[in-house]
């Protein structure tokens, strides 16, 4: 690794470096759109509860500006660097999520929030970031070990208990974390097809969610508030006031949208009836004002991300970029992916924010963190005569 | 070491793949919900947003046969505070209290109440309601509103009845008439927040009320007006429970007047007219309001007594079983089977024809034409008459006829009931069933209701009722008239005569149940002119104090009503023609 870094450090002045502005702008043109949903989506909610209908989009603003400039400071720094600090950074994340089960904020319920200073902040988001880097430099020290089930038993080591320290007071975090773990071992091993049947059984479970709940509910294995949540999914609703009231909401807002919304700002839905619009429903609202073309439109932005991450992880100098790639580009496309099915009643509820648009300043610092280090690997491309 | 690989750009490309393949698969799930499913839930969300806000529809008028609005809307407020828009809470409690006469710890509470509104007082005048409104306070609201008013107050409560608190009828016109009196309410839709706040200029749908359409009946206020103050002073002057009228016209059954002393006032409808002992319960108190609220000429059958006669004369002419010169003889009673029943002259009539026998009132000669008739005959006119069925008018809750069956009827029954006893009828049934008989025979509907008149003055119905012809010759209509207009030319009926008039008619004094009681139901039945009906009058005065015979103290109210209705009706004295030659 240490060749490799003195080779990037030493640059010759021909060598021309590629950096992916159409990553960078797509990004700042996403959260320029988030910023304007945040506001249509909370500006009715923030001026009966702050009495100042930009409360929201404000707070998000500030945070994306610095977030930006972050990431603009990050992308110029060479990625091998900050390697280094991942197993600090992990024991560091372990100290984290042990104070937030002692001592975090609770918010609906869950202990999320860790006060550090005058800053409240979300460790998840923290822990995302620091076990990317830490597997893509496991895995890239392993080598060619990798594809040993010894080696995948390692990285499974490795993330399932901070995992299952998050899914404690947060199941889809924790879901995200170990589907980070899985698509960067998918990439960096040989092996495909256990990684396929795991999707396939997934998938079955998925399928076949009803019987199944059911059967596991029967044997004691699920609870039943846990059965219930399988219920309402499948039929909201027949629970219209009880669990299946967001999805119910979020449905009404998606179906209201038809081919092209009721045009900026005119949701209905936006106005008590879906609960934090701004939050994890924000592409609900997107849906019902921008319709089924605005929906699509933001959904082929995130597919060119994951386009662009593609390109940038097959071209990066070394393993150790390309998996860091691989690690922001499944974070990214697993939010995405089950926020939209969530919001969609596809998958059952669980709370997932949508990258870059959905209000939250830990998520959004993080994920331009994140994209700091992808637009570095980009930058230490070399361009070819 | 380390070196990104081949099979590292595979596997991430076919991530990338499906990654894309799974958001595409998203962006039809999409599809599938705003396109296919969009209606069904753009409706459960409208759904959702609307609230109906209804708008009163103005409640049809009520108008006399002259065009007199008796029964109206007036627009009343509703005075209410908002708790958090009120400023000054003493500015507003003084207002209030000096406005609306109220006593200040009251309204204070009120004012002072926390909660989304609190309503001060229902039912104020729109005057007062518009000097409230002039002050500006905050947080003080006034609702304008429909509320019926009958201009009237009292004037034949029993028969228009009252609405509620959402304006349906509750009793009498009110009720029957209620499809073409209530019109369609209106509807202002609005969208509304989660929390239920209306939305500024959202999509606002709006349905105009339509107003309900006026009823003109036949009842003649003038004509009620007169009847009301004569039963009124028979009430009085004879200390009785309750007086009724009944003003009909024989040839059609539209009825001019239908008094039921005491009335109550129709504007504060849940205020006993009479005095309550103190400290009633709820319960009783309802009672004795469904008891005020009684129509006794529809909603009570009573022994009729002598004024029933007119029905056996008129089945015993008709059969032929006697005409007037036949002679009977009265000791004074008459035996039937092993019952001997007295007639009410202690000494007898002695000797006398039938017509003499009906201006007496005498009981066996009555008994007598009863006993001629027989059980069948006497029950085959009994039904020809139509007194077995309701007489259908428009009013609720008619009473049944309480008649003997025929196979359990002897002849002792046949005999009581030959002159009016052991059989209960309406008063409206009695006064039906002498129209007919007085008329030439043709039974007709006693009815209010004559039209429906929409916005703009056209006639949206007009009432038709069922006449059924023929049930007694002309020949013995002419003979009763006759008859009856002996009676109170030189019979039992002569305190009813008019002079220049032509007036027929039959008094009755019967007895309530149980007899031992000693109360009474003194009645006469009166029409004019004589020879040609145009209106027939049945008063019936429940329990008199002292004297209660009907021919002594129920003939003259007639008489005084007759001598006030006629000629405003137009039928003078001048009408007066020869006497057809009877005797």
């Amino acid at each position: 690794m240490g060749d490799r870094k003195d080779e990037a450090m030493a640059p010759k002045n021909k060598v021309k470096r590629f950096y992916d502005y159409s990553l960078l702008f797509s990004i700042i043109f996403l959260m320029a759109f988030g910023l304007v949903m945040i506001y249509s989506a909370s500006s009715y909610t923030a001026q009966l509860k702050y009495n100042n209908p930009a409360y929201f989009m404000v707070r998000q603003l500030k945070i994306a500006m610095g977030g930006l400039i972050l990431a603009i400071a990050i992308s110029k720094m060479d990625y091998h660097w900050y390697a280094r600090f991942s197993v600090l950074a992990y024991i560091l994340s372990y100290v984290l999520m042990i104070a937030v089960a002692l001592a975090g904020k609770d918010s609906h319920g869950s202990r999320r929030w860790l006060k550090v200073g005058g800053v409240t902040f979300q460790p998840t988001e923290f822990v995302k970031i620091v076990l990317i880097v830490l597997l893509a430099t496991v895995i890239t020290y392993l080598g060619k070990k990798i594809n040993s089930w010894k080696s995948i038993g390692l990285v499974a080591g490795l993330t399932l208990p901070i995992a299952g320290l998050v899914a404690a007071n947060n199941l889809s975090s924790g879901i995200i974390i170990v589907g980070i773990a899985f698509f960067m071992l998918f990439v960096a091993c040989k092996k495909i097809w256990p990684f396929f049947l795991c999707g396939i059984m997934g998938g079955a479970a998925i399928l076949t969610a009803g019987p199944l709940a059911t059967a596991l509910e029967a044997i004691k294995l699920l609870k039943p508030y846990q059965l219930e949540r399988i219920h309402v999914w499948l039929d909201p609703e027949a629970y219209p006031m009880d669990g299946g009231f967001q999805v119910l909401q979020g449905l009404y807002a998606i179906g209201s949208g038809g081919l092209v919304g009721k045009g900026l700002g005119e949701s209905i839905q936006k106005m008590g009836f879906v609960p934090e619009a701004q939050n994890d429903y924000i592409f609900a609202i997107i849906c019902e004002e921008l319709g089924l073309f605005g929906a699509v439109s933001v959904i082929m932005i995130f597919l060119f991300l994951v386009y662009r991450f593609t390109i940038i992880a097959g071209n990066a100098p070394d393993l150790f970029g390309a998996l860091l790639v691989v690690g922001v580009m499944g974070h990214i496309a697993i939010q995405v992916i089950l926020n939209i099915a969530v919001v969609t009643n596809t998958i059952p509820n669980t709370g997932i924010t949508l990258p870059f648009i959905s209000y939250g300043g830990t998520s959004v610092l993080f994920l331009m963190i994140e994209m700091g280090m992808v637009l570095s690997v980009s930058n230490q491309i070399k361009l070819e005569k | 070491m380390g070196s990104n690989q081949t099979r590292h750009r595979r596997k991430a490309a076919l991530l990338c793949f499906l990654m894309c393949a799974s958001m595409v698969g998203l962006m039809g799930r999409l599809a599938y919900l705003m396109l296919c499913r969009s209606a069904h839930y753009s409706q459960m969300a409208e759904d959702l947003h609307e609230r109906e806000r209804t708008i009163k529809a103005a409640r049809g008028n009520i108008l006399d046969a002259n065009g007199t609005v008796i029964a109206t809307n007036r627009t009343v407020c509703t005075i209410s505070v908002i708790y958090n828009q009120v400023k000054d809470r003493e500015k507003v409690i003084e207002t209030l209290c000096r406005e609306l006469g109220m006593e200040e710890e009251g309204v204070r509470k009120k004012v002072e109440k926390r909660s989304a509104r609190e309503i001060i007082r229902t039912n104020v005048d729109k005057g007062t309601g518009d000097r409230i409104r002039d002050f500006h306070l905050a947080g003080v609201k006034v609702d304008e509103d429909y509320k019926r008013y009958y201009p009237f107050d009292s004037l034949a409560s029993k028969v228009l009845g009252f609405t509620g608190g959402d304006n349906q009828g509750i009793i009498g016109l009110e009720v029957v008439y209620e499809p073409y009196l209530k019109g369609v309410n209106g509807m202002i839709l609005t969208t509304t927040d989660a929390a239920g706040v209306e939305i500024e200029n959202a999509f606002e749908d709006r349905a105009e009320p339509i107003a309900g359409n006026d009823l003109h009946i036949s009842l003649d206020v003038n004509i009620q007006q007169y009847a009301e103050q004569a039963a009124y002073e028979a009430l009085e002057k004879k200390g009785a429970k309750r007086v009724s009228v009944i003003i009909m016209n024989p040839q059609n059954g539209g009825i001019m007047a239908m008094v039921n002393v005491p009335e109550f006032n129709l504007n504060d409808p849940f205020t006993l007219n009479v005095e309550a002992p103190a400290g009633i319960s709820a319960k009783e108190k309802q009672e004795r309001l469904n008891q005020m609220w009684r129509n006794p000429s529809i909603n009570d059958t009573y022994e009729p007594g002598s004024t029933s006669k007119i029905i056996t004369a008129a089945a015993g002419l008709e059969a032929g079983v006697v005409s007037l010169e036949d002679t009977f003889s009265c000791p004074g009673f008459r035996i039937v089977e092993d019952r001997k029943i007295r007639c009410h002259k202690v000494g007898g009539h002695g000797g006398e024809t039938f017509l003499q026998g009906v201006m007496n009132s005498c009981n066996p000669v009555f008994i007598d034409v009863g006993q001629r008739l027989g059980v069948d005959n006497y029950c085959r006119y009994f039904e020809q008459f139509g007194m077995k069925e309701k007489t259908g008018i428009d009013l609720p809750g008619e009473a049944g006829t309480i008649m003997h069956k025929k196979e359990n009827m002897g002849l002792v029954e046949l005999a009581t009931v030959s002159f009016g006893q052991s059989f209960q009828i309406t008063p409206i049934q009695l006064i039906t069933t002498a129209s007919s008989v007085i008329n030439g025979g043709r039974r007709v509907t006693p009815h209010f209701g004559v039209k429906v008149v929409g916005g703009g003055g056209t006639t949206v119905h007009r009432f038709t009722y069922p006449v059924k012809e023929g049930v007694l010759s002309e020949k013995t209509s002419a003979a009763m008239r006759y008859a009856l207009e002996q009676v109170v030319a030189q019979g039992g009926g002569k305190k009813a005569a008019l002079e220049g008039y032509r007036i027929g008619g039959k008094t009755a004094t019967s007895e309530k149940l149980p007899r031992s009681l000693k109360k009474y139901i003194s009645s006469f039945i009166g029409f004019a002119p004589a020879d040609d009906p145009q209106v027939i009058a049945l008063i019936t005065i429940d329990e008199p104090q002292g004297v209660y015979y009907g021919g002594t103290i129920a003939a003259p109210v007639i008489a005084d009503i007759f001598q006030n209705i006629l000629p405003y009706l137009g039928i003078g004295p001048g009408q007066l023609k020869n006497t057809p030659d009877y005797e």
